[in-house]
């Protein structure tokens, strides 16, 4: 009979431990879960990535709702448990729900600890702990605030570098005179802070918070000293403390955590915990790789099996701040009797010292250069006696022996039970003897057998090592995804061809990148056709025949064949007299049915193919365009009605809007480009989910872009704030250009930035003038064969029109034979 | 639609090669529905019927490349030349024989009698 299992908290390490459950007792288990943030189990220490915007949500996720349904697991999402009752053996909810076990499994994690300041609960108070903070810090960021983050610690000063990456003022307040204290030594320490400082992050060491300021909303920091720092967001990173509240509540014995044994079991035999919310052996844990092996403990212990119990190791530290590399692990605080061997780089920012104690590595901090951190930590694991290579353990592995140098024969030189992953405790010949049983040959395929640089994803240069000395020529890490299969190249190196080879035409293209069909397919074509256009405005002719319908008769094929017609409603602005054109269309041509869009325009459904050339005359006549609904290029341009009618407009966002339409219709994109332009940061326009948009604020515009609401969801970043208009249209021609000239066919602006990254994206659109208005007048410029409405064509019979009639008609003379 | 009968093909005269573009098509309207007539690069002729076997998308809008042509509903290729959906999609669109007459630039299609004298009036038209 299955036995109902219970778990309270849905965080890292009760999911691990499911994992291992279902591989050793699948079906022992009914399983329940409540967890009191509402989702399914995400990778927590991926969090920063999301918040500066380099990962989304979807990419975080360890198991997805399908996961659940799979594994038969009832997950009760934004349930809080607020009572246990032992002796009925049952868990109640704060949604009012009781459920019954036979086993429980606490895993509540920990609590951000709020230093008890005057302050602390104003509104704009955050801590850093879970996607809800993420996406408060993430919003703030969006009205261009000042963020100060209390805490110079792993988690305040990944925080720091995601907000700062988001374009916010940051400045970070530690109490110590170094950063990260506990795990760098003031050397390093001081490195880091040089390297925040330079990307634009104030450090304030010795900073002792005395109040945080503000009526209802927060205003600044106030420190011991007097000083006081402006700030409308703060926050909280000052450490955690383990949640073992409810535990205790329910009479369990709780120490500094609640108490378990090696085998994860509490003071109730019926009971386990495991996570950060437990104290085994005197100590807490707030790293992932403990929990994951306290993950396997707890379920060899649910499961019956014998095994080892939990031991305690040293688990290395990184910070997860893109272009800072730094590695800590072990003890390295000075000592009579320790030795330490320092090696400094000084113009390279390189700083490494090891702590040795009877020729045994101790500790190991390393700033600038950290291959080696993995190779010292298994020193130290195993306590290697290093008397032999003394004088060049500093410089590294490659140092020791093999040819000097070469990552590849260090990686080939460690030994199989070297540690790869440290978040999940892989070591080296687990990940080359399932590469080769499994037959793997990519990253990703490694990831999921092995758990390897599925994590923090810090080793992932290691564990490609590892691939290619397993697999020989067989790996190839950057291995490019050909365009189709029509060639083996990929979009980047096309685009790049035909810049470097000044290559104009389809056949050419073709021709000269060796093309393996003779013409290609739906594909490339469309795809080709886009960057020849948007290389050699002018000089490349439209190819018709590779574009897909919808762009060829400028409408939208229906399901039946007909087809939808969207005039442009220029920012969403229309009149008596457009409506009524449109009114007349509808009934003289007998159009089935007529839609307001989620784009602020007129949909006008059903038309048949014949009579377009005929309702486009009607519609131009009243003075419209064609509205590119089909467009890989500019479709709408939302507003809302601003200083014009709003009481709370701080510009004339429906002005703007309707110029940007009117600047930029007719631009060809590599795939559709949305717009929004709203009066105040009230955004009605939902200007922050769009591919480009606005947001008027009294001093000017807050540029925003990378939204996007369709098959991913996205808010927008902010790229840049300007003080005019004439500003603001400027950089957002800027950075349609840039996107024109790098992304790839059907890459929309959010997957682009994540592709080439915001610096670069800045530094050509914001900071350097002059390549701004480069790019402004390259868009100009091509606009100047863009802006040609496709329908006028049509319709006044400039291009052919014999494709909206049928070549023959075969039915009439024989329905008069038939009859 | 009626099934093929055992007669002889007739051959009509639907317009000319030029009336197409290349990598293009042109439909025409026949008692039975509609017939696609595709142009490939190099100036062959193909006709099938004008509905996908999918869920009856009209291939006459696709795009046209190497002797095939991808349907604009739901992007399923169509070789010309058989009808048939190609791997790993299924399905078959009936194909009708083309000829150029003698001038070189008439395009004849051949149809079975049976089909011409099914007189099912076009919905569309
Ligand atoms: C008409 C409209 C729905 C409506 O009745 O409101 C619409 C209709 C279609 N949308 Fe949309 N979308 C419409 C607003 C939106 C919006 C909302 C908006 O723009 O504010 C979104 C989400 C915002 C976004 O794009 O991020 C939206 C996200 C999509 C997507 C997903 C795109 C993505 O990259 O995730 C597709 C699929 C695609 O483009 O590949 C799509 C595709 C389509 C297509 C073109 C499907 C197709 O290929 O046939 C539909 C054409 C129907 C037709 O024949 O007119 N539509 N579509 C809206 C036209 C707006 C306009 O005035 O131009
Ligand atoms: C921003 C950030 C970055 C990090 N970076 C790293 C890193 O680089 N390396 C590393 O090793 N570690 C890192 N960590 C730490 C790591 O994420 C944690 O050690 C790990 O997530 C803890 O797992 P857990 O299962 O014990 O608890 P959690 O993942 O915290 O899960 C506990 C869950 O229980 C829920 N819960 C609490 N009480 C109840 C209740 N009464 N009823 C129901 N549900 C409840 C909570 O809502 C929460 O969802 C980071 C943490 C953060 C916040
Ligand atoms: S959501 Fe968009 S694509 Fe989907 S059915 Fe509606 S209109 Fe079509
Ligand atoms: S109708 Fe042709 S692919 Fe679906």
């Amino acid at each position: 009979m299955t036995e109902k299992l219970v778990i309270v908290g849905n965080g890292m390490a009760p999911g691990r431990m499911l994992e291992h459950l279902f591989e050793t007792a699948p079906d022992r288990f009914e399983v329940t879960i409540f967890n009191a943030e509402p989702r399914v189990n995400y990778d927590r220490i991926m969090l920063s990535p999301v918040l500066s915007g380099e990962k989304s949500f979807d990419d975080i996720v360890i198991h997805g709702d399908g996961w659940y349904v799979k594994n038969g697991v009832t997950l009760y999402k934004g349930h809080r448990v607020v009572a246990i009752d032992r002796a009925a053996k049952t868990v109640t909810s704060d949604q009012g729900v009781t459920q019954a076990y036979d086993r429980l499994v606490i895993a509540t994690g920990s609590t951000p600890f709020i230093p008890p300041v005057p302050g602390k609960d104003l509104p704009g108070v955050l801590a850093y702990r879970d996607l809800d903070d993420v996406e408060a810090m993430i919003l703030a960021a969006q009205s261009r605030a000042k963020a100060v983050v209390i805490g110079g610690g792993l988690l305040g000063l990944e925080a720091a570098a995601g907000l700062r990456a988001q374009g916010l003022d940051v400045t970070v307040l530690h109490l110590m005179p170094t950063l990260m204290e506990r795990q760098l030594d003031p050397a390093a320490g001081y490195l880091l802070q040089k390297a925040l400082e330079k990307r634009g992050i104030e450090v304030i060491t010795n900073a002792n918070t005395k109040q945080i300021l503000g009526q209802d909303k927060v205003e600044g920091v106030e420190l011991a000293d007097g000083r006081v720092i402006p700030a409308t967001l703060v926050v909280m990173a000052v450490g955690i403390r383990p949640s073992s509240g409810l535990a205790k509540e329910t009479g369990l014995e709780v120490g500094r955590g609640i108490l378990v044994d090696a085998h994860m079991r509490t003071s109730d035999p019926a009971i386990l915990a495991l996570g950060e919310c437990v104290e085994v052996d005197g100590r807490v844990y707030g790293l992932v790789a403990p929990l994951y092996q306290m993950a396997e403990v707890a379920a060899r212990t649910l499961a019956g099996v014998d095994g080892a119990g939990f031991k305690h190791s040293d688990t290395p530290t990184k910070l997860k701040v893109t272009g800072i590399d730094l590695y800590s692990v072990g003890d390295f605080a000075e000592g009579a009797d320790r030795e330490e061997i320092v090696l400094r780089d000084a113009s390279a920012g390189v700083y490494k010292r090891l702590v040795v104690k009877d020729n045994k590595v101790l500790g190991a901090v390393l700033y600038g250069e950290t291959a080696d951190g993995g190779w010292f930590s298994d020193l130290m694991k195993k306590g290697t006696d290093i008397a032999e290579m003394r004088d060049t353990l500093i410089f590294g592995q490659s140092y020791q022996g093999g040819s000097p140098l070469d990552p590849m024969a260090a990686v080939a030189a460690l030994g199989d039970d070297a540690e790869i992953c440290g978040c999940n405790g892989v070591c080296k010949g687990k990940i080359t003897s399932t590469i080769t049983a499994k037959g793997l040959t990519s990253l990703d395929e490694v990831r999921s057998h092995t758990k390897a640089s599925a994590s923090c994803g810090t080793c992932t240069g290691l564990v490609e090592q590892l691939m290619s000395l397993t697999l020989g020529e067989a790996f190839n890490p950057n291995a490019v995804k050909p365009m189709c299969a029509c060639t083996t190249l990929s979009h980047g190196d096309v685009r790049r061809l035909i810049q470097a080879k000044a290559l104009k035409s389809i056949p050419a293209v073709m021709q000269e990148l060796e093309w393996k069909t003779s013409c290609g397919c739906a594909k490339c074509r469309p795809a080709l056709n886009y960057y020849l256009l948007a290389d050699w405005p002018g000089e490349y002719q439209d190819d018709k025949q590779s574009r897909f319908i919808n762009e060829r008769v400028h409408a939208n094929i229906q399901k039946d064949g007909t087809y939808s017609v969207v005039p442009r409603m220029w920012g969403g602005m229309t009149s008596a007299k457009e409506l009524r054109a449109i009114a007349d269309v509808v009934e003289k041509y007998d159009i089935p049915a007529v839609k307001c869009t989620g784009g602020q325009r007129i949909d006008m459904l059903g038309v048949k193919k014949e009579d377009l050339p005929a309702v486009w005359a009607d519609l131009n006549a009243a003075g419209m365009v064609s509205g590119a609904a089909y467009a890989k290029g500019l479709r709408t341009v939302k507003t809302c009605v601003g200083t014009d009618w709003c009481r709370f407009g701080t510009q004339d966002s429906t002005g703007l809007g309707v110029k940007l339409e009117k600047f930029m219709w007719g631009s060809w994109t590599p795939a559709k480009l949305k717009m929004a332009v709203s009066g105040c940061p009230r955004n009605c326009a939902e200007a922050t989910c769009k591919d480009i948009g606005v947001i008027c604020v009294d001093s000017g515009y807050d540029i925003h872009f990378a939204g996007a609401a369709g098959l991913d969801i996205h808010g927008t970043q902010v790229l840049c704030h300007v003080d005019t208009e004439g500003e603001a249209i400027e950089v957002i021609a800027a950075l349609t250009q840039l996107y024109r000239e790098q992304g790839h066919y059907l890459e929309r602006i959010y997957k682009w930035l994540k592709r080439v990254g915001m610096e670069s994206i800045r530094a050509a659109v914001v900071d350097d003038l002059e390549k701004r208005r480069a790019y402004y007048d390259r868009f100009v410029y091509s606009q100047r064969f863009a802006q040609v409405d496709p329908w006028a064509e049509r319709a006044q019979g400039r291009t052919a029109s014999h494709e909206f009639k049928p070549m023959a008609d075969l039915t009439i003379p024989f329905r008069e034979a038939a009859e | 639609m009626s099934q093929p009968s055992a007669l002889p093909l007739r051959f009509l005269a639907i317009g000319r090669i030029s009336d197409i573009p290349r990598r293009g098509a042109r439909c025409v309207n026949a008692p039975f529905g509609r017939i696609a007539v595709f142009r490939t690069a190099d100036d062959r002729v193909f006709a099938t019927e004008d509905r996908c076997p999918h869920k009856g998308g009209p291939l006459s809008q696709g795009i046209v490349h190497d002797g095939r042509v991808t349907c604009p509903l739901h992007s399923q290729v169509i070789a010309l030349d058989t009808g048939r959906v190609q791997g790993p999609d299924e399905g078959q669109v009936r194909t009708f024989p083309v000829r150029l007459a003698p001038d070189g630039e008439t395009i004849e299609i051949g149809l079975d009698p049976a089909d011409l004298a099914a007189s099912v009036p076009q919905a569309a038209e």
